[in-house]
């Protein structure tokens, strides 16, 4: 065991845990942000995307001790209501269906927009081709995510 | 277009007796005790009347309605309460919508399955806001003391024809609570629909986007234990011994030990599908520290024996076989092979199909063949579970809570009213969480621990202790006269372990010479639904057959069909046959108009498929383009006959969400064994759809329809199977028989 302080949606966290713990299980277990998903736990999914600073990565393969002092956000910690672009974008489109790979979608959409405010089709697709969807909404992420890069300021 | 009269019509008068029973003609406060924003809170009314099962009304008119089915994506969370609230008479933003509790005495079919939860729903759903409507009516009438008939019940408001008098529905709900329940009540026209037919916004759209804890995977409680289980690693063999000295020390960990899911003496119904029925179980403080000493478990397993089991189906009872073995994909295929040559049960004959196919000019004989599939739900197995000597408390991701509770109360041997299942919000269904051993399995951890519990499956169990789509055998002859036109058919259709014939679909009744056979092979693997059981598979098989019988015909594919159903529906051909050829040739006529069937574009290459199962009418053209010899799919244009259409972006996202499956597994779904071993446990090996893959446009239109609503979670899925292989003929000139499509050799790029 050993003390992690992290910085998580902006708050200094303090944690008690096994270095080697992923901070997917580090964000669910221990600190109840249970927006962020377990989907495959092998980095192949995308359920489980936050960013570490502005990369999107896939926090079931990140150890708890490579955070560092870098920022980690998560779906929760987006925005504040709801109302970031790409959130606002996936409700205008109505993207989801069972929703529970969204959260990943959306996090790895707005790493994409922040870094490449206008993305081509062959962008989006090459950053989001990480992102499973077993219920089959992509040609709704792909239309959210123009929506979204056509809006304000992402 | 195809018109035609619902089966309730204009201002029927219906009983309520589907409604009747508890729950009734309550009033009560109601403050929940889940967060809400302050703007919320404020609209929040003081108190509630219930007016039924369905829903209560604030005093403030604000009105909750509860949808009783489990969502799992297919939108019925807002599908359900929308019928309720236009016979209810309200705007929608008037309304709040809550999921139901599991309740027998309040509802009836809560669960997700066969594309039934808004066809079963429809006329119960409508009878509630109409009931309500009316005892506001009474409330009104009793009131200002003037007859019902002249007051009005719109958006909300009460209104007396001949006065000023009005009042908004909050201000007669506690009144409406008190009034009898009415005998009859009067449904609405389908002209007067304000909120059915009209697209709403998914009401946990934005739960959903900004991470709220949804699914089961996301419950907490205070002093909660984290459960895996570790099942033997292939079919065909049960634990011997499991050695948890390692794993027992390791930090975190509160116990190790086994449990059998279904007592030996336990009748299982249908659904209670489970082979590994003894299992090794860690619970330990965090999902992490389990995942670990999971791995240190040292697990022996010795061979099962040869078993039969009763089971009953709806109170049918039947038997099944388990051979004991261990079962390799290559060694069903030469079973699977050999039975085709074998003649198998007859289940249809219309004619006399041996002579004919004597006389064909031309006879083609094709075989195709699918392999077991794992439904992969982004969310994997699990379930919550509270077990004390008194009570079980259950929350979780299930499709048939009402079959699993009776389950649950044999095997815990606790009486149904000591069980309460909460149902949350479904990460993915597709027929596996109809089969909800993990809930007895979370149930059995707790009472052993006695401690609240989350069982969690691993991706990697999630996969391989599957309840898996079989794998599927069909051979098919055609015979052609000298004109071209088909006089015989022939469908010999079998898997293991469970037969994909439909008997009486189309082209049964077309065609003047049919016979239909089937056979099955035994299997100690685990099968259960998968998105339209069977017809995912048939449809597929015998729209791809029928495209290459149409070109040895020399004719249009589309008119090769349309022919054929003008003949079963002019002319039908024997029994029971199971469509209707009109609404059949709708959809196949609206998607040629809507895909310019007949404009031939560069490049691009086109396949058709239409489909019958599950109530609802679907027609496809796929668009494909080759580039560096990688198929892309262009397009997709899909007509759907589902009557009327409830809320229409929810029903294209769904269908579009079918069709997207629908291609993932054409090109790549496959689950294969090797010695009782599936080849494959996790997405870096099971190959899913994904973005890149995903047609650039999908075309949904509905054919404009008065007939009560059919489903719209299955029947897009499996005739786009076919499409896709009638699509990568034409770029390619070779026929794909045998799924995935797309194998390793001839994936390119």
């Amino acid at each position: 065991m050993t003390t992690f302080n992290l910085n998580i949606n902006g708050q200094d966290r303090q944690i008690e845990v096994d270095p080697s713990t992923p901070m997917l299980w580090v964000l669910r277990d221990h600190f109840q942000l249970v927006g962020t998903k377990y989907g495959c736990g092998i980095a192949q999914c995308g359920a489980c995307t936050i960013h570490l600073g502005d990369a999107a990565v896939r926090s079931c393969q990140l150890p708890v001790s490579a955070v560092g002092d870098q920022a980690v956000t998560t779906i929760e910690g987006l925005s504040e209501n709801g109302d970031h672009p790409v959130q606002k974008a996936w409700l205008e489109v109505d993207v989801p269906q069972c929703g529970y790979c969204q959260a990943g979608q959306i996090m790895s959409a707005s790493a994409l927009l922040k870094q490449n405010p206008s993305p081509s089709d062959e962008e989006i697709d090459s950053a989001m081709n990480g992102n499973i969807c077993r219920c089959g909404t992509y040609t709704r992420i792909k239309k959210a995510i123009k929506t979204a890069s056509n809006s304000e300021k992402v | 277009m195809t018109k035609a009269k619902t089966k309730i019509g204009r201002r029927a008068f219906i009983k309520t007796s589907a409604l009747a029973g508890g729950g009734l003609l309550l009033s009560f406060n109601w403050l929940t005790s889940c967060k809400m924003t302050p703007e919320e809170a404020n609209r929040l009314p003081k108190e509630w009347f219930r007016l039924n099962g369905f829903l209560k009304i604030g005093d403030n008119g604000l009105v909750t309605i509860m949808s009783p089915n489990p969502e799992g994506g297919q939108n019925v969370k807002t599908s359900m309460p929308m019928i309720v609230a236009d016979e209810l008479g309200v705007d929608w933003q008037d309304v709040i919508v809550e999921q139901a509790p599991l309740d027998t005495n309040a509802f009836t079919f809560q669960y997700i399955g066969g594309s039934q939860a808004i066809r079963r729903g429809w006329e119960g759903l409508r009878m509630a806001g109409a009931t309500a409507r009316q005892m506001l009516r009474e409330a009104a009438a009793k009131t200002w003391q003037v007859p019902v008939e002249e007051i009005s019940a719109e958006e909300g408001v009460l209104k007396h024809k001949f006065s000023d008098r009005s009042a908004g529905y909050g201000k007669m709900a506690s009144g409406a609570a008190n009034m009898p329940v009415p005998e009859e009540v009067e449904l609405k026209g389908i002209e007067d629909f304000k909120i059915i037919g009209t697209s709403r916004k998914n009401v946990d759209g934005l739960n959903i986007v900004t991470g709220k804890p949804l699914f089961g995977i996301d419950t907490q409680r205070e002093g909660m234990l984290i459960a895996m289980i570790a099942h033997p690693l292939a079919f065909g063999l049960k634990l011997k011994s499991v050695d948890a000295t390692e794993a027992r020390n390791m930090p975190g960990i509160k116990d190790v030990f086994t449990i059998k899911v279904f007592n030996d003496d336990y009748e299982k119904t249908f659904f209670d599908t489970r082979t590994f029925n003894e299992v090794a179980v860690v619970v330990g403080n965090s999902t992490w520290e389990v995942m670990n000493a999971k791995k240190a478990l040292k697990i022996e397993c010795e061979p099962i024996s040869s078993s039969t089991e009763t089971r009953s189906r709806f109170g049918r009872q039947y038997s099944e076989h388990i051979p004991a073995g261990l079962e390799s994909t290559a060694d069903h295929r030469t079973r699977m092979e050999a039975m085709a040559n074998k003649p198998g049960e007859i289940r249809r004959k219309d004619g006399d199909p041996e002579a004919a196919f004597k006389r064909a000019a031309t006879v083609i004989e094709r075989s195709y063949t699918a392999p077991f599939l794992a439904h992969n739900c982004m969310e994997p197995m699990n379930f919550f579970a509270d077990v004390t000597d008194e009570k079980a408390e259950l929350i979780g991701p299930l499709q048939k809570p009402e079959l699993t509770e009776q389950a649950l109360s044999a095997r815990l041997g606790m009486p149904l009213g000591n069980i309460h299942i909460k149902m949350t919000r479904l990460g993915g269904g597709y027929g596996r969480r109809s089969y909800a051993h993990w809930l007895i399995e979370a149930a059995l951890i707790s009472q052993k621990v006695r401690a609240p519990v989350k069982l969690v499956y691993t991706r990697e169990d999630d996969m391989t202790d599957g309840i898996y789509r079989p794998t599927y055998h069909a051979k098919f002859r055609a015979g052609l006269d000298g004109d071209n036109k088909l006089i015989a058919f022939h469908v010999k259709a079998g898997g293991i372990p469970e037969s994909p014939l439909a008997a009486d679909r189309f082209p049964a009744g077309a065609v003047d010479h049919y016979l239909a056979e089937e056979w099955t092979l035994d299997s100690n693997l685990t099968v259960g639904s998968f998105r339209a059981p069977r017809s995912n598979f048939m449809a597929s098989a015998e729209q791809s057959f029928l495209d290459e019988v149409a070109e040895a015909a020399g004719k249009d594919p589309i008119d090769f069909r349309l022919e054929l159903l003008d003949r079963a529906r002019l002319a039908p051909v024997g029994q029971n046959n199971d469509y209707e050829a009109d609404r059949y040739a709708g959809v196949l006529k609206l998607v040629r108009d809507k895909s310019e069937w007949g404009k031939q574009q560069e490049q691009v290459h086109r396949g058709v498929s239409a489909y019958f199962c599950h109530n609802t009418y679907a027609a496809q053209v796929l668009d494909l383009v080759m580039e560096n010899d990688r198929p892309i799919v262009k397009k997709v244009t899909c007509a759907l006959d589902c009557g009327i259409v409830v809320n229409p972006d929810a029903a294209t996202n769904l269908a579009e969400g079918g069709i997207v499956d629908g291609i993932g597994n054409a090109f790549y779904g496959e689950l294969s064994f090797k010695d009782g071993v599936p080849e494959k446990n996790n997405f870096d090996t099971y190959r899913m759809i994904r973005m890149g893959e995903s047609p650039k446009e999908i075309d949904i239109h509905f054919v404009k329809s008065e007939l009560d609503p059919t489903g719209l979670g299955e029947p897009t899925f499996p005739p786009i199977f076919a499409a896709v292989a009638n699509a990568l003929y034409k770029a390619t000139g070779k026929r794909s028989y045998d799924q995935p499509f797309l194998s390793d050799k001839q994936v390119v790029g």
